[in-house]
């Protein structure tokens, strides 16, 4: 920034809310969950389960999904709200079902440099919670970069863990518990520490 | 102790929800949390109960990828999907208003091109949604979703109707002030915002425990449009200026010594 900004700097953000119960007529849209189309060359299924904290599947949450693509540049390409089916875009929005599932179809993310852990994204919206939630959906198969990571390693091994996916047959895995047992680490990246 | 005056539905009275509110607010204020956002463990807001992590939120610096955020452009948002009142074969019911103002950082700078969804319930208070069971009329002229994306200056503007109250199950006589849900995203993913616009002199808004979880009477007031006779417009719309200003690692504000710690 070499200019100065036109106005006195705003000491204030705008505050969150919850995104309700009644979105799903506005948010969803058709391809949100699929990045690339299912079954295509690469694709994954980026998947898990939501729950709270009696364990109980939250059937209305909205989980959007913001990556790198597998050669782990950042996507600069529009086009999330209307595919065209070739363009990697790297953003993705799906709702969770009565059972709590929610799944994308998407490509797995490279590192952005090397020896860097590859992770996804997540953010997380549901009636209930006041506010977003952001998180890191890692890919558990480079375990030296995982145990280098930073955010990992400032993490009690207990809670590390609920930030690597597994695999199934179809792609990583990751759920996401909002409460209680193996309450999965939610991120503050506004950059400024706790004091 | 429990001097809680018993209702019909024998769900708590608003009185006592109050006084909850109220206790929270002062208690937060207190334990150095950031009033301005909002408690993730809100008990006044029910729903809160099993959904609020009970561990802080964990600072992480951000990598590549979460200095930037999706891009939006003309191929994914029509302009006609900016006017919430096309759509139908008629005109929808309810006063006609244009909701209008400003995306900024923190720091002032506009939040250029990109995307804004909104979402509402209709004149009666009613939502197009499966799940929506307050026997207020549907309008069949009016879904209540739009998009549109900001412009070179950060500016934003939607055509609608304005919403009505509606009631719902938090508590005895609850009912929501009207509001405009509103999706935003900036230029890195930390900015992403998902919040609720409130109009000026609703007398709901003191009662309601979801604008409350904003325990910061100032963060509150971030949150509630003003009337603005310049935006309204001749024979034809009132209108409403609201400004939204987005958070993230960069635009991390300027202290102001009033209210933060340092």
């Amino acid at each position: 920034m070499s200019t100065a900004p036109r106005e006195e700097p705003p000491t204030r953000t705008t505050p969150g809310q919850t995104v309700g119960p009644f979105f799903h007529y506005a948010l969803p849209y058709d391809g949100d969950r699929d990045l690339v189309p299912p079954g295509s060359a690469g694709a994954v299924r980026l998947g898990g389960r939501v729950t709270d904290g009696a364990g109980e599947a939250v059937r209305d949450a909205l989980v959007e999904v913001w990556q790198a693509g597998p050669d782990g540049a950042v996507p600069r390409e529009t086009g999330s709200l209307r595919r065209d089916g070739w363009t990697f875009t790297g953003f993705g929005r799906t709702c969770t079902g009565r059972d709590g599932r929610y799944w994308f179809s998407t490509l797995e993310p490279g590192p952005d440099r090397p020896g860097a852990a590859a992770f996804f994204a997540l953010t997380v919206f549901a009636r209930g919670l006041t506010d977003r939630l952001f998180t890191r959906a890692y890919l558990p198969d480079d375990t030296a970069a995982l145990a280098a990571d930073p955010l990992l390693a400032s993490l009690p091994a207990g809670r590390r863990a609920t930030l690597v996916a597994r695999r199934d047959g179809r792609g990583p895995v990751f759920d996401i518990r909002l409460q209680g047992e193996g309450e999965t680490v939610f991120l503050d990246l506004s950059g400024r520490r706790a004091p | 102790m429990d001097s809680t005056p018993v209702t019909a539905s024998g769900l708590e009275p608003q009185s006592a929800l109050s006084a909850r509110m109220a206790a929270v607010e002062e208690a937060r204020r207190a334990t150095g949390a950031d009033p301005r956002q909002p408690a993730l463990d809100y008990p006044p807001y029910r729903s809160t109960a099993l959904r609020h992590p009970t561990k802080d939120l964990h600072h992480a610096d951000p990598e590549a990828v979460e200095l930037f955020a999706p891009c939006f452009g003309e191929r994914d948002v029509d302009p006609l999907e900016a006017d919430l009142t096309l759509g139908g074969a008629g005109e929808p019911l309810g006063e006609r208003t244009v909701v209008t103002g400003r995306v900024t950082d923190a720091r002032g700078r506009p939040v250029r091109r990109q995307l804004v969804e909104v979402w509402q319930a209709n004149a009666g208070g009613r939502y197009v949604h499966s799940g929506d069971r307050h026997p207020a009329p549907l309008d069949p002229n009016f879904t209540g979703a739009g998009r549109c994306l900001t412009d070179d200056d950060g500016y934003y503007r939607f055509q609608t109707v304005k919403p009505g109250p509606y009631p719902w199950r938090n508590h005895h006589n609850a009912w929501r002030p009207a509001h405009i849900h509103f999706s935003l995203f900036g230029t890195e993913f930390s900015q992403r915002l998902v919040t609720q616009m409130y109009f000026p002199g609703d007398q709901l808004l003191a009662l309601d425990p979801i604008l409350a979880s904003v325990t910061d009477p100032r963060g509150r007031a971030m949150l509630v449009a003003a009337y603005d006779h310049g935006v309204t417009t001749h024979e034809w719309a009132t209108g409403y200026r609201w400004d939204i200003v987005l958070g993230g690692a960069h635009g991390t504000p300027l202290e102001d010594g009033e209210g933060d710690r340092a």
